[in-house]
């Protein structure tokens, strides 16, 4: 367990400082990030009654492909130099490769978040009715539940054709109940009209049972060829 | 063998057609919906093949992950028992009865479980090794076959009863739909992966989809009970008439989906033999283009 | 009646994506067959050029 924890946190502190020495593709994906919040501002009225409704649903798909575009590029980097070969021949486990990657796009996705919440406010001047602080959970829950999958998923899609376009082919399908709780969650949250506790257990459940499968089948994946 | 398969086609064709028969003419009509209902003897049979086929495809895919290591084999099969076991005992536990969602009889929850022993040993034995994986993608396809034809029927049945072609909770015909899609991708992540243990990735994307049905089950449920919708293709009792028809149109759609499959399975086979010969005739070739000059030395 | 439309329209369409299957997987199996005849053709070939292999 202390090993499996060691390697874990030398491998994301490794892909951090990467990440923060090469800040273009950091830079590029927060640049995306914003031009989807403006291109939905555009495209779904803010001034509109219903607005409050459907601003969690907006923020939640604006998330998801800021995550894909995120996901995609966190795997590339181990293939080049022919890292992944290294690590399936090194006694490290294979769980710890697959904890740092999911951790470290949790990290960066978390942070793509914090950016485009404050503009989703501004833009749709949101306020919210229910019990704000819930809010919190729903978005880690939410954040892991994709990223948890996401990074699953790009890991398969390393071996096959159109590499990009593989990853939210496999991911959206599996992703549907989550997505359906974050953002039936948020909802509720903001219009204070429901209780959002069966989201939030829905979105524990899930991140539970995927994060098991994912922890369990990963070493199959790794090792394919 | 090949004989066979002619004689079980022109079955079948009769078979449907007398179903065929029986949905259109002999089935009473609906007092609320009228000749319309009729659809249900296309839809539910595709549905139900549908579920089976993909149920099957689920079996095969945890066979074959375990089937890796000699270890997994048995902890798989122990797993699998223990579940049936369990399963049927609980369905007679007070505590349990009371989670079972009324209208379902316990023997028939536990029915359900056993069959997943019974499935999990019946199909490791039929279909030994390498055939599991050409069994799921059979499986796979035949059954997106029939989802497709359920998500067709679905919004061409809610049309005219309800006014609107779908209802986002509607629960059965939009967990049929994420079950398309899961299964979709599944094909699509055998077609596009070129690596050499692509079963294995198709094998665990299955998995990830069967434990995805359950929570989308539940999602859609918790968001309908916020949010009354109808439900496309009605509830409650039938007409015991409408049922037989109903059993009968399934029994010959099952016969239909068995001789799809059986070409499949016979279509993937061929296919992974001429592969073979493609890659034992490249050796061949590269052995005899190098094994000339050797030959010559070692004499 | 308006409804019938449906009716038929339901039953038609299940029988064309039968149908569309079905073909698809007798082409495949044409292409198959074809592939297979030229693979045994071309073994042939190669053993009646002479090319012995170590046995």
């Amino acid at each position: 367990m202390n090993s499996l924890w060691a390697v874990t946190m030398a491998t994301l502190v490794k892909d951090i400082r990467l990440e923060w020495r090469s800040k273009d593709a950091l830079n590029a994906m927060l640049f995306f990030s914003l031009l989807v919040v403006v291109i939905f501002m555009f495209s779904f009225d803010p001034l509109a009654e219903e607005s409050r409704h459907i601003v969690g649903g907006l923020v939640w798909v604006s998330f998801l492909f800021a995550s894909v575009t995120a996901l995609n590029q966190t795997w590339a980097r181990e293939l080049r130099n022919q890292v992944l070969d290294a690590y399936r021949v090194s006694p490290a486990p294979a769980n710890a490769l697959f904890l740092a990657k999911a951790l470290g796009n949790f990290i960066f996705v978390s942070v793509l978040e914090a950016l485009m919440t404050p503009l989703f406010v501004i833009f749709y001047n949101v306020r919210v009715l229910g019990p704000a602080w819930q809010l919190i959970p729903i978005a880690l829950l939410g954040t892991w539940a994709l990223v948890v999958n996401g990074t699953f998923f790009a890991a398969m899609s390393l071996r096959t054709r159109s590499r990009e376009i593989m990853l939210p082919l496999l991911l959206f399908p599996v992703s549907i109940p989550a997505v359906i709780a974050m953002v039936a969650g948020t909802t509720s949250i903001l219009t204070g009209e429901e209780s959002a506790h069966f989201y939030l257990v829905l979105l524990l459940t899930y991140d539970v049972v995927f994060t098991t499968a994912c922890l369990a089948l990963f070493g199959t994946i790794l090792h394919a060829e | 063998m090949k004989r066979l398969f002619p004689i079980l086609s022109v079955l079948t064709a009769i078979f449907l057609a007398y179903a065929f028969y029986q949905a259109w003419w002999v089935a009473p009509t609906d007092a609320q919906q009228g000749d319309i209902y009729r659809i249900i003897y296309y839809h539910v049979p595709s549905a139900w093949t549908a579920f089976l086929l993909f149920f099957i495809n689920f079996i095969a895919s945890i066979q074959y992950l375990a089937s890796g290591k000699p270890s997994t084999r048995t902890a798989a099969k122990w797993i699998v028992t223990v579940i049936g076991v369990a399963g049927v005992i609980a369905c007679f536990l007070p505590p349990v009865q009371r989670l079972i969602p009324a209208g379902m009889r316990p023997s028939a929850v536990a029915t359900t479980v056993l069959l997943i022993p019974i499935f999990y040993f019946v199909i490791g034995w039929l279909f030994p090794g390498d055939r599991l994986d050409v069994l799921a993608v059979t499986t796979a396809e035949v059954g997106v076959v029939f989802c497709t034809i359920v998500l067709v029927t679905g919004p061409i049945w809610a049309r005219p009863v309800w006014g609107i072609w779908w209802a986002p909770g509607d629960i059965r015909l939009t967990s049929t739909l994420v079950l398309w899609l899961i299964y979709v991708s599944y094909l699509v992540l055998r077609r596009f992966s070129n690596s050499a243990q692509t079963q294995l990735l198709a094998a665990a994307l299955a998995v990830f989809g069967a434990l995805d049905v359950p929570l989308v089950y539940f999602s859609i449920w918790f968001f309908r009970t916020q949010h009354p919708q109808p439900v496309i293709g009605g509830g409650g009792s039938m007409d015991p008439r409408m049922l037989d028809t109903l059993l009968i149109s399934w029994m010959a759609f099952l016969c239909f989906a068995f001789l799809v499959c059986w070409s499949r399975f016979r279509l993937e086979l061929l296919h992974r033999e001429i592969e073979e010969a493609h890659a034992m005739e490249s050796l061949a070739g590269a052995a005899a283009g190098a094994s000339l000059p050797l030959s010559r030395s070692a004499r | 009646m308006n409804a019938v439309k449906f009716l038929i329209a339901a039953y038609v369409a299940t029988w064309v994506i039968h149908g569309v299957y079905l073909g698809s997987l007798v082409r495949r199996f044409g292409r198959l067959r074809r592939e297979e005849r030229e693979v045994k053709a071309s073994g042939f070939r190669r053993s009646a050029s002479g090319l012995q292999r170590e046995d």
